[in-house]
């Protein structure tokens, strides 16, 4: 019987199976994450205090750019690529994703996509420098050389991307277990099948917009060249209506993973699922028409400029609505505070904080003010390191003992969840006043009036740095030497990846379970 | 045990952030929040953003209420037993309504703001702001008057000099952009290069500087004062390094101050006639160059492989002075080079080019004479 995986090194280049793939899609997110975190503490180092010290301005914009691109397209996606390739076909009942070799295919070449892109820091005239938005024409007829390169690194990942979506929304609607129906799926199903459709819609947007960038630096094209009759906002309306979707695609996955584990703690069942579920497809569908509002400062007509303003504003409705249902899933349970637990209540707390800002910058008058300054920097921060870095966190811990059937340091995983809390809070709370105060971002130098705060936020971000090296440590502890973990392993836990052996077997559900 | 030491971390954390807070409060004023500037405008956004933080603030008290109270009171070690309620759709209606009218009420006082921030008609003055890499240039339309402002040379001598840094440090420049009190000013908006983002907090003025479009704005100030920006748009490398500063002053010593503009550019026309030894054109030369050329060539004339080409050794100042002028002069389009027609006075162009082909190696052992610049800009 060869259903065992294979020896050596084949088995990770040839794996189809679900769960290989999903590990190292993880372990790749993971790499990532901590070379983003290196560039970020670059960032970080040189705002330690006003002058420059460190590194010089060409660098740090270069550092800019590639801490948001790795972490975006190298950390977070594919961390939740890989947590739904570990799990969506355990809660549906499935065998495997519903297309193993693209599955293998869409992994693979990301690696190389990210190794195009990171080796344009050893090209003449260095990596691209125009921050993660690559706003033409600096990035165009401004750029470096090694823009070519990230663009079809950009072509790569969106390859992957689209892939991986199409196999999720392939494996979710054909291939779960009888008696599975779509509103009896756990919300971490929901929410991926919306993120996949999400991906499919816009990461061709993405790959549209940097060809036109393509078209423009080698073929003579003036898609964003004025002096060629182009048009420079276009670029930024494209790109938006990649970018702001693209957004969600990173936090709405974790809606779902905070869904599952908040119930499981509170011993509860998860309040208002199917309102959870209308909200996650409004927020969705609000994200297509509220991209403008990155732009209001761009000369927008007063009309286009309201119409933004309004339909942005609205997106807090349907995410208040999340965020009440966890609270009164949490209301009347039976709570205890193990470290998933801890990180999914920060998540709630943290990224409604985010939330609240993101409602202050829709403003537009207010969004004046705010544009372009170390402000937005805390929202967004406070909106995806606990949005999307806490919630990959919580499912690590969360599903770690399912997936090798062992049990983490309950001690070690509490100590990381405080002093990831404290480092984040002392690095990125500091910046709302910063920003307030008139810091632009993405300067590398800057007025002493805004020295404490730089400086508070650096030593934060070290402390936050730290807690990922523990994180790293407690993983491969566990890995190695951690104690048995039960069938089970969580006492309040429901759905079909707890009726499965710890760790799960390479294969599960070769034959369908019966969902009532 | 797990417990004690839960609690125990908290306390050790709450410690250390209390700890923090003297050192933070004594290092001088600490500005928390935005200004609320000096106009008209400025003051309703600042009100707009107190409204706003203040709801979330009270949003954020009963849910964060309710959640800590729940955490805390409906715990396993508690001995709270878990209720199994799982749906209301009384509830989910009522927190979709709630919100909902809150926000319609925010959008009527931001809806009024910025129709008044769009109100740009019937102007006293037009301002025209262009942004190139990496300064601002200033153009009173009508008036005969323009300048470019770059960051001081007080601030750029300390960005490496290691020392405490002055008050304003990398927010005064080297011409100050002024306007009259009491008056509409509107300010058009575009760039040459690349886009920039012309921002006066105290003004509540944010405008994209794009190339190709021509944004307005405007403001009103009523009592003469001092006031800093930056641009807010990632521009390239030096996009930290390109201040503003405004400054408004009563309309009478603005219009004494706009004919001593113009008195200065007839004695810049009468300086181009006069005839430079080369020790003079080189020396000059010199300081022209570290002001406007070493951003990008280098102070060492080196460049920056792949990004900025070198002086030292280049073809341009070594090979014929017509093309070198064209450089000059005309720019190089498509590229960061941008033209120096108007930033340089026929003096400083001649006595950068002379230090240009004399310099770094390149003993051309020729001197370019402002007469040269003069007849090169007629010629074309």
């Amino acid at each position: 019987m060869a259903h065992g995986p294979a020896k050596g090194i084949s088995r990770w280049l040839f794996t189809t199976n679900h769960k290989d793939i999903g590990s190292m899609y993880l372990w790749f997110s993971f790499a990532m994450f901590f070379m983003g975190g290196i560039f970020a503490l670059v960032i970080r180092a040189e705002l330690f205090e006003p002058g420059l010290q460190i590194v010089e301005p060409a660098f740090f914009n270069q550092m800019t750019t590639l801490h948001g691109l790795v972490m975006v397209f190298g950390a977070v996606m594919p961390a939740f690529v890989g947590l739904a390739n570990w799990m969506l076909p355990m809660m549906v009942g499935a065998p495997d994703m519903a297309l193993p070799r693209m599955n293998n295919w869409s992994f693979w070449i990301l690696p190389f996509a990210f190794a195009m892109m990171t080796s344009t820091l050893f090209m003449e005239g260095g990596a691209p420098n125009f921050g993660w938005t690559f706003y033409a024409p600096l990035s165009t007829t401004y750029a470096p050389d090694s823009v070519t390169f990230f663009i079809f690194a950009v072509h790569i990942m969106g390859a992957s991307s689209i892939m991986g979506a199409i196999n999720i929304v392939a494996t979710i609607l054909n291939m779960r277990a009888p008696g599975m129906t779509l509103m009896k799926m756990p919300l971490f199903v929901w929410t991926w099948l919306i993120t996949a459709y999400l991906l499919i819609a816009v990461m061709p947007v993405l790959a549209g917009v940097v060809t036109m960038m393509l078209m423009d630096i080698h073929f003579g094209t003036s898609f964003f060249d004025a002096a060629g009759g182009g048009d420079p906002v276009l670029f930024q309306h494209v790109f938006w209506f990649f970018g702001h979707p693209e957004v969600y695609i990173m936090i709405l996955p974790a809606f779902g993973v905070v869904s599952a584990i908040i119930p499981t703690f509170a011993r509860k069942p998860l309040f208002g699922y199917s309102s959870m579920v209308y909200a996650t497809a409004s927020i969705a569908f609000l994200s297509f028409i509220v991209w403008a509002h990155h732009m209001f400062t761009v000369g927008m007509p007063l009309f286009g400029e309201l119409v933004f303003m309004y339909a942005t504003m609205l997106i807090a409705v349907p995410t208040g609505v999340k965020v009440f249902n966890w609270v009164t899933t949490m209301w009347r349970g039976s709570m205890t505070f193990e470290t998933p637990m801890l990180f999914s209540i920060a998540f709630v707390i943290l990224f409604t904080i985010g939330g609240f800002s993101g409602l202050m910058l829709a403003i537009a008058p207010a969004d004046f003010q705010y544009h372009d300054t170390y402000f937005v920097v805390a929202h967004f921060h406070y909106v995806l390191v606990p949005g999307a870095i806490f919630s990959i966190t919580a499912a690590v811990y969360y599903w770690l003992p399912k997936w090798c059937g062992k049990m983490y340091n309950e001690t070690l995983g509490k100590v990381h969840f405080w002093l990831a809390f404290a480092g984040l809070n002392i690095t990125f709370f500091p910046m709302h006043f910063s920003g307030l105060a008139g810091m632009p971002r993405r300067i590398p130098d800057y007025n002493p009036l805004w020295a404490d705060w730089n400086m508070i936020s650096s030593i934060g971000s070290l402390l936050f740095g730290a807690a990922q090296v523990l994180f790293l440590y407690i993983v491969i502890r566990t890995i190695v030497s951690g104690r048995k973990a039960t069938d089970g392993v969580w006492d309040g836990a429901e759905g079909l990846e707890w009726t499965v052996a710890s760790p799960a077997p390479y294969h599960t559900f070769t034959t369908p379970p019966e969902v009532k | 045990m797990l417990i004690r030491s839960n609690r125990s971390l908290s306390l050790l954390l709450a410690c250390l952030i209390l700890a923090m807070l003297p050192g933070i409060g004594s290092a001088g004023e600490l500005q928390l929040n935005m200004t609320e500037g000096v106009t008209a405008v400025s003051q309703e956004v600042y009100k707009l953003h107190m409204t706003i933080l203040w709801v979330c603030v009270a949003i954020g008290v009963v849910v964060f209420g309710a959640m800590f109270y729940s955490m805390f009171a409906h715990r396993k070690s508690r001995g709270a037993k878990a209720a199994n309620f799982h749906e209301s759709l009384k509830l989910e209606i009522l927190w979709t309504a709630l919100p909902l009218f809150i926000l319609v009420g925010m959008a009527f006082p931001a809806t009024s703001t910025l129709v008044k921030i769009y109100d740009t008609d019937n102007a006293d003055l037009d301002i025209l702001v262009t942004g190139y890499q990496w300064k601002w240039k200033y153009e009173y339309l009508g008036k005969d008057v323009s300048f470019f402002s770059n960051l001081s040379a007080k601030s750029k001598d300390q960005i490496y000099d290691g020392k405490a840094k002055s008050e304003d440090y990398l927010l005064d420049v080297d011409k100050v952009l002024y306007i009259p009190t009491g008056k509409k000013v509107r300010f058009l908006v575009t760039a040459q290069d690349v886009i920039h983002s012309w921002w006066v907090p105290e003004l509540a003025v944010k405008r994209d500087a794009i190339p190709g479009f021509i944004n307005e704005a405007w403001t009103r100030v009523e009592e003469p004062g001092l006031f800093h920006g930056q641009c807010a748009e990632l521009c390239g490398k030096d996009h930290g390094f390109m201040p503003i500063m405004v400054e408004a002053l009563p309309p009478e010593k603005f219009e004494q101050w706009l004919e001593e503009q113009k008195a200065e550019a007839l004695a810049v026309a009468e300086a181009a006639k006069q005839t430079l030894s080369f020790d003079e054109l080189y020396s000059q030369g010199e300081a022209v160059y570290n002001q406007y050329c070493s951003a990008c060539h280098q102070a060492n004339g080196q460049g920056i492989p792949g990004n900025f080409p070198a002086i030292a050794g280049s073809k341009v100042a070594t090979g014929e002075l017509s093309g070198h002028l064209s450089v000059v002069i005309k720019g190089v389009s498509g590229t960061s080079m941008q033209s120096f027609a108007d930033q340089l006075t026929p003096v400083e162009a001649a006595a950068v080019i002379t230090f240009q082909r004399n310099a770094f190696g390149n003993n051309m052992g020729q001197s370019v004479q402002p007469i040269d610049i003069v007849k090169y800009q007629q010629g074309q």
